[in-house]
């Protein structure tokens, strides 16, 4: 178990935005976690990151309590926030050293590092443009980069492919997948696009309201919901069924 | 540590490299260089009449060439540089989607906000020494007097009670910029701050001695109210930091100044008879009469830091 959560919370005054949350995602899987916008997905992501303060439960990453070794997890775990931001007058290789930086990578090292890196996500032609003149799909390979530089054993994505062009989109579940297979990355995402999240995810999960109504593959959750028989339902299908029950 | 260092350096890149940087460099360098000039000019003139100048090279900061002195300069537009080089410390990354990219990274949160505090000091700490430094040779170079040890040392203290000035509206306009989402708000909140501090406290000052102890102009007050009524008026003003600053420096730069106090009661026979026997202040008693004044400025950038500091450490921070 990579991530293994008890009865986490979150509650900001009255509202509680997180509740009583029993996730657990296994090492070297891809998780689908679906909801609709302001189910709690981002707070959730951010408490594993130890980034927010759980109101109550606890919370398990990589065998660490994120809230009492944060720095410990953060360098284990890179995250892409939804609207990942660039600082615009650097180029995308300054961005990268930026990180490296952060991250206590040499300097040497890193160089080397950077370029595989720009090639994987295919900006090696960009790789001295300022990133204020990056599309919006350039930017988040140049993010799925930058979480890389450290050599990450978990991805937090948080809506990766929001906002790309069908295309983008494409490359970007294709990044992801090759990511988890050759480089045996576990990746939790978030994300409103199920045909793709179907595609790739071992499992998922259903967020609504604060709480994981389900969890499972996508098989498990039709025939939990449909009961047994021959058809096959699309992700979209089980879903919209959760979401109307709920 | 690698986070703090990382952060500081970037830091101190953007901002030498920064445009804002570079007007408000030559702004100030041009005034205080025509000030300097100023006083430069005017006090060759003296130096052939006036023997008894025994520091004139310090002359060169505090003589008032057409409208004010170098000091006096740095007193009244020394905030902006803080403020302008921390105004959008932390609201410009919040925008832009770069803190929590950065804080997501393995540093500790701190690293963030000391890293641009450092960077801006050292910015401010550069461009202050840099122009002091090029004054000095400047008036070398004119009146042609080479500055004494003890010079130098009043020089270096000015430096540093300077730096931790503009340091003070640093944290401050961090501060706001922790406080206020809007780039343009907390611009606009330090500004408001800045002349609320330097122009009406004194201002303040006035009013709260004239009702605390009026003095009636007509009928004789005695000595003790007019004095009384100075006191409230000094005891209000300290308030604002310039006048701290300005009070301070004043009696570093000036070793004849033996108070900070502006208002001495004196009849023009006894200011004749102290004049014939007027001494310079040995640098420890100068120092000694301002410590208070340089203790509550560093303790003000302190406290205004350390506030900055706690509030984005308990903050939550999405983006």
């Amino acid at each position: 178990m990579i991530i293994e959560t008890t009865d986490l919370t979150k509650r900001y005054g009255h509202q509680t935005a997180v509740k009583d949350l029993c996730l657990k995602v296994e090492d070297g899987e891809i998780f689908g976690f679906l909801g609709p916008n302001g189910a709690g997905k981002t707070t959730t992501l951010l408490m594993l990151l130890g980034l927010t303060r759980p109101s109550a439960g606890a919370a398990a990453v990589c065998g660490l309590d994120p809230l009492r070794m944060a720095r410990e997890v953060k360098r284990h775990v890179g995250y892409l926030p939804e609207n990942v931001g660039f600082y615009g007058d650097m180029d995308a290789v300054q961005s990268l050293e930026y990180v490296a930086d952060l991250n206590g990578i040499e300097v040497r090292a890193a160089r080397k590092k950077i370029y595989e890196l720009l090639e994987l996500v295919g900006l090696q032609d960009h790789a001295r443009k300022k990133t204020g003149a990056f599309s919006r799909g350039m930017k988040q390979r140049l993010g799925i980069a930058e979480v890389l530089m450290k050599d990450p054993k978990l991805l937090l994505l948080d809506e990766p492919t929001l906002g790309l062009d069908p295309e983008g989109a494409i490359q970007m579940i294709g990044l992801i997948e090759a990511l988890n297979r050759s480089r045996r990355i576990t990746v939790l995402l978030s994300s409103h696009n199920l045909s793709q999240v179907q595609r790739i995810s071992h499992r998922v999960g259903i967020m609504i309201a604060g709480q994981l109504i389900a969890a499972g593959s996508v098989e498990d959750l039709a025939r939990e919901r449909f009961g047994l028989g021959d058809k096959v339902y699309t992700l979209e299908e089980v879903y919209l069924e959760y979401f109307q029950e709920a | 540590m690698h986070g703090l260092a990382a952060v500081y350096k970037k830091e101190l890149q953007d901002q030498l490299s920064s445009y804002r940087f570079v007007i408000l460099f030559a702004l100030i360098a041009m005034v205080s260089f025509i000030t300097s000039y100023m006083a430069a000019v005017h006090l060759r003139e003296n130096l052939e009449t006036l023997s008894a100048t025994r520091f004139p090279f310090l002359m060169l900061f505090s003589t008032p060439g057409v409208m004010f002195s170098m000091i006096q300069f740095v007193a009244f537009f020394g905030p902006l540089i803080g403020i302008v080089s921390g105004f959008d410390a932390i609201n410009r990354e919040r925008s832009q989607g770069t803190l929590i990219k950065v804080i997501a990274q393995p540093v500790y949160r701190d690293a963030v906000i000391n890293g641009k505090f450092l960077a801006g000091v050292t910015t401010v700490a550069l461009m202050f020494t840099a122009i002091l430094l090029v004054i000095s040779g400047f008036g070398l170079a004119v009146v042609g007097v080479v500055p004494g040890v003890e010079e130098i040392l009043r020089l270096f203290i000015y430096l540093v009670v300077s730096i931790f000035y503009i340091a003070f509206w640093l944290a401050l306009s961090i501060l706001f910029s922790i406080l206020f989402k809007s780039m343009a708000t907390s611009a606009l909140a330090s500004v408001a701050l800045w002349i609320f501090l330097s122009f009406f406290v004194s201002l303040g000052a006035e009013v709260a001695a004239d009702m605390l102890v009026p003095i009636d102009r007509k009928n004789e007050s005695t000595p003790e109210e007019v004095l009384r009524h100075v006191h409230v008026q000094e005891a209000v003003s300290l308030f604002s930091p310039m006048v701290l600053y300005s009070n301070a420096t004043a009696t570093i730069i000036d070793p004849m100044r033996k108070t900070t106090r502006s208002f001495v009661l004196m009849g023009p026979l006894e200011e004749l008879l102290s004049a014939r026997f007027r001494n310079p202040l040995t640098l420890g008693q100068s120092l000694l009469i301002v410590l208070p004044h340089m203790l509550a400025l560093v303790a003000i950038t302190v406290i205004c830091f350390a506030i900055s500091y706690t509030i984005f450490m308990l903050q939550e921070v999405r983006t």
